[in-house]
């Protein structure tokens, strides 16, 4: 019983790893670009909720959707104020612009959250599940389904969508894709504001469960970097799959042998993996 | 002008002692304190509220406070007695928690600032590195409240240390867990759960080691990284082990969430202690008050009753800074206390004269504003009386359960957390 607790912990984490994920691999995908900023745009999220709890007063709609929308324009902001000239830079100056991004973001929201650690207020989304003797935690259980939802979501509208083929054209053939009438630079900025939101939700959902302060995207951004590895560079389904392995392996490997070992563990699989399989589990090879 | 002063103050030593052969002492108007704390940086709330505190005991020590008793050392008088009246006179460096920049300023303000002794570093790496270059030169290093063991023991002769260490908040807990036993409570066995740094390994050593002498078995101990962002699986090893009481070695974030787990994985242990640090930290309460409830935790600081010496000090603190003096700046100025009434009883700002006072010092239970048994340094300099009350969550505030004698709650066991 113990044994499906830890489980069924595990795969709520990951759920939460998979939604944070999928709007840095999309960005991958669509671009061949890396968003080191990912995890502070999360951290944004977080900050986006609490401000709309503690001004407005709404409940977990509320601040769910303020946090997907004002991160989605920012994500656009970003794009057209800094990315699309960067593009035309060397790679290296296009790693280094969302790294300096990143820590502009980090720092200014030190300077104006402070360092301390916050958390949302008790929120209608409180309580404890008993299914059969396993205790899910409402929140974590409703952002794990929400989270899995979302990222099957984006899938589908990637693949099944008019916008989501012209994504898809424009990350395959810029040109060709200019030639039918498809704008590269709204359909990217489209991208980057569809990750953005992605991961302003993410925030909003793990705002519920966990205490935050402005340095929490450090902790959650490389674990992004390792879920979209994991999956398959540009795959959303590879990131949801991903996320959830990574998860489950971390809870489960807590457990039986001790938290402090539970990265060594899940990192060395992750090598070994790559050296397997180094498109990672669902992406082209 | 400074020479002139000199002059003055020598000149009014030499009529009122005619026949007492001119002590050099009495040249000394001023006694210069150099303190090195984080000013700027991560630690920076922490360095400035010591300086707060430290500023509040210069003005109690330097003017005359008739209102705070008869029994803390210097209070009563302005200045020095035993030195005509000397003012003491602080100097700030900001090391940002940088251990190889507290050693240059320490270095600095010996040689160019001219100090007469030196006080700090708030991060153990850098009080340790500031007091090699104080044992160098021959200066008297006051360590307020640096915890690490390899402080002191280093055979140096200059540096003492006012603040209780690993050690001394492990024995705290074993004697409490025996006055427990003595009530008829059930502590067969603990739990401990330390972060992995210097910090949680060397507190949780020490539980570990007094746990041993008091016979106290540990059921598990679960040593876990501070970032973690998901502590269930410590929270269902515990549950599975169900010792009778956990101690918790922790910081902000990962405290909070511990909290929070062991409520959503309904696991409810009679006792939880947190050793200060995140259960210290101001987020923690608005955080977890609701689901925490009888928590317990250590602080030597307690503001006491209205009209008590601890309450008006911290009234004068609050005039000042708004808040209530802390736990760790409270320290801070109780070794700094110690500090001022050595150099007092020195007479001098000769360093051999004011290092032999300070091994000689012997401030009793009431001439302190801590809770500590004493003050007495050991030959490596530590304060062998050092100890700590414990507190307990009540609502929205801690409340001191711990020990009887300086108890203003009454304790509640089992904990109840989330249950009303």
């Amino acid at each position: 019983m113990l044994l499906l607790q830890v489980i069924v912990g595990g795969l709520l984490l990951g759920a939460i790893y998979a939604l944070f994920s999928s709007g840095l691999t999309l960005i991958w995908g669509m671009m061949n670009f890396i968003n080191f900023a990912h995890g502070e745009f999360v951290m944004l999220g977080m900050y986006v909720s609490l401000l709309v709890v503690m001004w407005l007063g709404g409940g977990p709609a509320a601040f769910g959707f303020a946090a997907a929308f004002s991160l989605f324009v920012l994500g656009v902001f970003v794009y057209l104020s800094l990315i699309r000239y960067v593009l035309r830079g060397p790679m290296l100056s296009q790693i280094l612009s969302t790294f300096g991004l990143a820590l502009l973001l980090r720092y200014t929201a030190f300077w104006i959250f402070s360092a301390n650690f916050v958390s949302l207020p008790q929120t209608s989304l409180s309580g404890t599940l008993n299914v059969g003797g396993v205790l899910m935690p409402v929140p974590q259980l409703v952002a794990g389904v929400i989270a899995i939802l979302l990222t099957i979501g984006l899938h589908l509208m990637l693949t099944r969508t008019k916008v989501g083929s012209q994504l898809l054209a424009v990350s395959e053939d810029r040109g060709a894709a200019m030639l039918m009438g498809i704008r590269p630079d709204r359909m990217q900025a489209l991208a980057w504001g569809l990750s953005a939101g992605a991961a302003g939700i993410a925030g909003a959902l793990m705002a519920i469960a966990y205490p935050w302060s402005p340095s929490v995207g450090e902790t959650f951004g490389l674990t992004a970097f390792v879920v979209v590895a994991l999956g398959g560079f540009g795959s959303v389904p590879g990131a949801l799959l991903a996320g959830l392995i990574i998860g489950l392996i971390q809870a489960l490997s807590a457990f039986w042998f001790g938290p402090i070992y539970k990265d060594i563990i899940v990192y060395a699989l992750f090598v070994a993996l790559l050296w397997l399989r180094p498109q990672g589990l669902m992406g082209k090879a | 002008m400074w020479r002139f002063r000199v002059l003055k103050a020598a000149a009014a030593a030499a009529t009122l002692f005619a026949f007492s052969a001119a002590e050099p002492v009495m040249a000394a108007d001023v006694v210069k304190i150099g303190i090195l704390w984080p000013l700027t940086g991560n630690a920076a709330a922490a360095g400035q509220a010591s300086k707060a505190a430290a500023e509040v005991a210069v003005d109690i020590i330097n003017n005359a406070h008739p209102e705070l008793g008869d029994d803390l050392p210097l209070a009563k008088t302005a200045g020095l007695p035993n030195m005509g009246g000397a003012k003491l006179e602080l100097v700030f460096v900001d090391h940002q928690g940088n251990p190889s920049l507290a050693q240059q300023l320490a270095t600095r303000l010996i040689t160019q600032d001219k100090v007469d002794v030196l006080m700090g570093a708030y991060q153990s790496s850098c009080s340790f590195t500031a007091t090699a270059v104080a044992e160098r030169y021959g200066i008297p290093f006051m360590v307020g409240e640096s915890a690490a063991l390899n402080i002191t023991g280093r055979g140096f002769k200059w540096v003492f240390r006012g603040t209780p260490i690993a050690s001394d908040y492990a024995r705290t807990y074993m004697r409490f867990f025996g006055d427990m036993k003595k009530q008829g409570k059930k502590v067969d066995s603990i739990a401990i759960v330390n972060e992995n740094t210097d910090y949680g390994t060397s507190v949780a050593d020490a539980i570990v080691e007094e746990a041993k002498k008091a016979n106290i078995p540990v059921a598990i101990r679960i040593p876990y990284i501070a970032s973690s962002t998901d502590v269930s699986a410590q929270v269902l090893q515990l549950k599975e082990k169900q010792p009778d009481v956990v101690i918790f070695i922790s910081y902000t974030a990962d405290s909070i969430l511990y909290m929070k787990t062991m409520k959503n994985l309904d696991y409810a242990p009679p006792m939880v202690i947190g050793d200060d640090t995140g259960f210290s930290d101001p987020s923690f309460i608005p955080a977890v008050a609701d689901v925490a409830q009888g928590v317990m935790n250590r602080s030597a600081w307690a503001i006491g009753k209205p009209g008590s010496t601890t309450y008006k000090i911290n009234e004068m603190y609050k005039a000042k800074t708004g808040r209530d003096l802390d736990d760790t700046s409270a320290r801070n100025m109780q070794s700094f206390f110690a500090l001022a009434d050595a150099i007092n009883r020195a007479g001098s700002t000769d360093p051999e004269k004011m290092r032999d006072a300070l091994t000689k010092t012997d401030l009793k239970p009431e001439q302190l504003m801590m809770g500590y048994e004493g003050v007495k340094f050991d030959n490596t300099g530590q304060n062998i009386l050092a100890a700590t009350y414990l507190i307990q969550l009540h609502d929205k505030k801690y409340e001191l359960i711990w020990p009887d004698k300086a108890a203003e709650a009454k304790l509640q066991w089992p904990m109840a957390g989330w249950k009303k």
